[in-house]
């Protein structure tokens, strides 16, 4: 038995609204098997992981929370993806971003008022493209895989935020521990409703990347130009576009995004930095842009899905005693069933069972 | 002993897992599949290979036991890439999220136990030589199956006909097909030969250079030895070579930062992943080069018209 594929004349309207929801089922399919083997009654355990963390008005605040992050990196990586250029180092920009976004509020702390916050956003962007520019112009000017780039990159990002807070940024009042100050309160992105719980300004900005994009994807030249290029160099060059400015562009919007993504967490969520300050968003939201199907759209839905399985992955841990890790073994899989059943959308898949076999024959 | 040859050593001993993972992914890559899990699988066979040798007491067993689930792993991209000819580079990053997320499970209850080190084997006579004996004689046999795979997988690259087959099916898949090579059949071995080495790496990770298991311990091992092939332009020898250069430049930075150089820790601590980048900048320049040696099927999914 074998399994073939036969390539459908169009692509399945079907599928390309329905293997998103196919492969979350195959997951939670998964997650029951995985719960079994581990000895932990499935039903239970699915339901403090995803269904517990919806139930609760504090635990939707979390949730917003933490889909902000990797709604906002999965809208500007979708752009990049679309454009054939793989930016897999948006961690490094996410804290490069949020590096540069705390100069004001570490180094000139006595700088206040209502201009610090749209200052501290401005600069996250420019450091996350700025560190995002990297890779695009290894790319250009030397040929340089940017896959490989881009990740080198992310390393050295985390290990330079650990020298920032370690050495030169470190709290000159904070008994040696490796955090920066406080941020004071001009430079704390406020609350929308604070009566009802911690949801920051850091949503709604996912909302408007989201529009935006959307809104250039679908009715603006640039993104007409990010699709025909990312399907074919050569028909872009026929239509006047440059690839070499188009691969700028997906690295900088991306960067920029990833960099806004950083100084909102850190800036709402955190309020200083320290040496960690992502739980790997930058990787998550690559699964983001592929669950969404790579439709600012769908990734803002995609991101409430992937915030879920982080409040999850805590909860199982408290609730049913699972390790945290947990979380990334439905990611994974998560993106595994994801690419598997876009496979259904431009093609057919058939068993086809050998005949020699069937009749008994020998070959 | 001196101080000259315990350098050496040490180097011979990072470099090790680097040289496995990169030449299991030379030959995926040769075959045209461009496998981004390396990283997954590697960190797979750390945990499968320190949780064996550590419940069987047994590291041989847990060896074998680490590169057999680096295979059965990555067989996992395989039926994706191969089968259901989805995008490469994303699955490969899948199997890398779910590595680390799998082995963390695993691994989980035995954060901070001691390991069971694989010893050296002292090759008879040959260890004796002076100078280079204990180096390269007086290894354990991870370090000695590595050296074998560089030259044996150089010898099947240029030297057999199935090696011929392998390449002719990275550079054209449609040709190769035309002409009735089994090209997702070679590919699935290939890709599963890249597993294994890739999950030996890991053994090799938690049994010889730090016999202990320790969360995400491969510590971007993976990317380098995808780095490593570029760098090699797609050649074994030249694979190794880099290898130990990497080995040298980990070590180096160590020992810098062991003798208190009055660099902070952290950007020696970069140093490797900086020199990636640079290594990978000066070999892709070249643009006539990496056009000669890559394989023209880099990454391309493969349907067969029938």
């Amino acid at each position: 038995m074998r399994i073939e594929l036969e390539r459908r004349r169009q692509q399945s309207p079907l599928f390309s609204i329905f293997s998103p929801f196919l492969a979350l089922l195959l997951t939670v399919l998964a997650g029951v098997i995985i719960f079994w083997l581990l000895g932990k009654n499935p039903f239970s355990a699915l339901y403090s992981f995803f269904v517990e963390p919806l139930t609760e008005v504090w635990s939707l605040h979390e949730l917003t929370i933490k889909a902000a992050p990797l709604i906002i990196i999965a809208v500007g990586l979708s752009v990049c993806f679309r454009s054939n250029n793989w930016n897999i180092g948006a961690e490094g920009q996410f804290i490069m971003g949020a590096v540069a976004g705390s100069i004001l509020p570490v180094l000139l702390p006595s700088m206040q008022g209502y201009i610090v916050l749209p200052l501290m956003m401005l600069m996250g962007m420019l450091g996350g493209a700025a560190y995002a520019a990297i890779p695009a112009l290894l790319k250009t000017r030397f040929n340089t895989n940017e896959i490989l780039s881009s990740l080198m990159l992310v390393y050295v990002a985390q290990l330079f935020l650990d020298w920032l807070v370690r050495g030169a940024w470190r709290n000159p009042e904070g008994f040696n521990f490796p955090e920066t100050r406080e941020f004071h309160d001009y430079a704390i992105l406020p609350e929308i409703v604070p009566s009802s719980g911690p949801t920051n300004y850091g949503f709604v900005f996912a909302i408007i990347v989201t529009l935006l994009t959307w809104f250039m994807m679908r009715h603006m030249l640039k993104g007409f130009e990010v699709s025909v290029l990312g399907q074919s160099t050569r028909a872009g060059r026929f239509a006047g576009f440059s690839n070499s400015k188009m691969v700028f562009f997906a690295f900088l919007f991306s960067g920029a995004l990833a960099g806004l993504a950083g100084i909102s967490e850190v800036s709402g969520a955190i309020e200083r930095l320290q040496p960690v300050i992502s739980p790997g968003y930058g990787f998550t939201a690559i699964i983001v842009a592929f669950l969404g199907r790579l439709n600012p759209l769908g990734i803002f839905a995609a991101g409430l899905v992937l915030a879920l399985t982080y409040l999850g992955g805590e909860a199982a841990q408290i609730s049913i005693g699972l390790p945290d890790k947990i979380a990334d073994v439905f990611q994974g899989l998560l993106l595994f069933f994801v690419l598997g059943c876009d496979t259904l959308i431009n093609y057919r898949v058939k068993l086809v069972f050998d005949r020699t076999v069937k009749e008994g024959g020998v070959s | 002993m001196d101080l000259t040859q315990a350098v050496i050593l040490t180097i011979v001993t990072a470099a090790t897992p680097l040289l496995l993972a990169a030449i299991g992914e030379l030959v995926v890559e040769r075959s045209g599949v461009l496998n981004l899990g390396v990283e997954g699988m590697i960190i797979m066979g750390a945990a499968v290979a320190f949780a064996v040798a550590k419940l069987s007491g047994n590291p041989y067993l847990g060896a074998l036991c680490g590169a057999l689930t680096g295979a059965a792993f990555s067989l996992l991209f395989g039926f994706l890439t191969l089968t259901l000819v989805t995008n490469q580079v994303a699955t490969g990053l899948s199997l890398t999220i779910l590595g680390l997320g799998l082995s963390g499970m695993i691994g989980e209850s035995f954060v901070g136990q001691a390991g069971v080190p694989l010893n050296e084997i002292a090759i008879p006579v040959l260890s004796t030589i002076p100078f280079i004996g204990p180096l390269l004689f007086n290894q354990d046999i991870i370090f000695y199956i590595s050296i074998l795979l560089i030259f044996g997988v150089s010898w099947f690259l240029f030297r057999t006909r199935a090696g011929l087959r392998l390449r002719a099916i990275g550079d054209n898949h449609h040709s190769a097909h035309a002409l009735g090579t089994p090209v997702i059949r070679t590919r699935y071995l290939a890709v599963m030969f890249g597993g294994a080495c890739a999950g030996l790496a890991g053994a090799q990770l938690c049994l010889v250079y730090t016999p202990q298991w320790v969360e995400n311990m491969s510590a971007g091992r993976g990317w380098i030895a995808l780095a490593l092939v570029v760098f090699g332009s797609w050649r074994p020898l030249r694979v190794l070579a880099g290898a130990y250069l990497f080995g040298a430049v980990t070590i180096g930075q160590l020992h810098a930062q062991a003798l208190g150089v009055a660099i902070p820790s952290q950007f020696l601590s970069a140093l490797p992943y900086l020199a990636t980048i640079v290594v990978l900048v000066l070999i892709s320049r070249n643009r006539r080069l990496t056009l000669m040696n890559t394989p023209a099927c880099l990454g391309q999914g493969f349907v067969p018209d029938r």
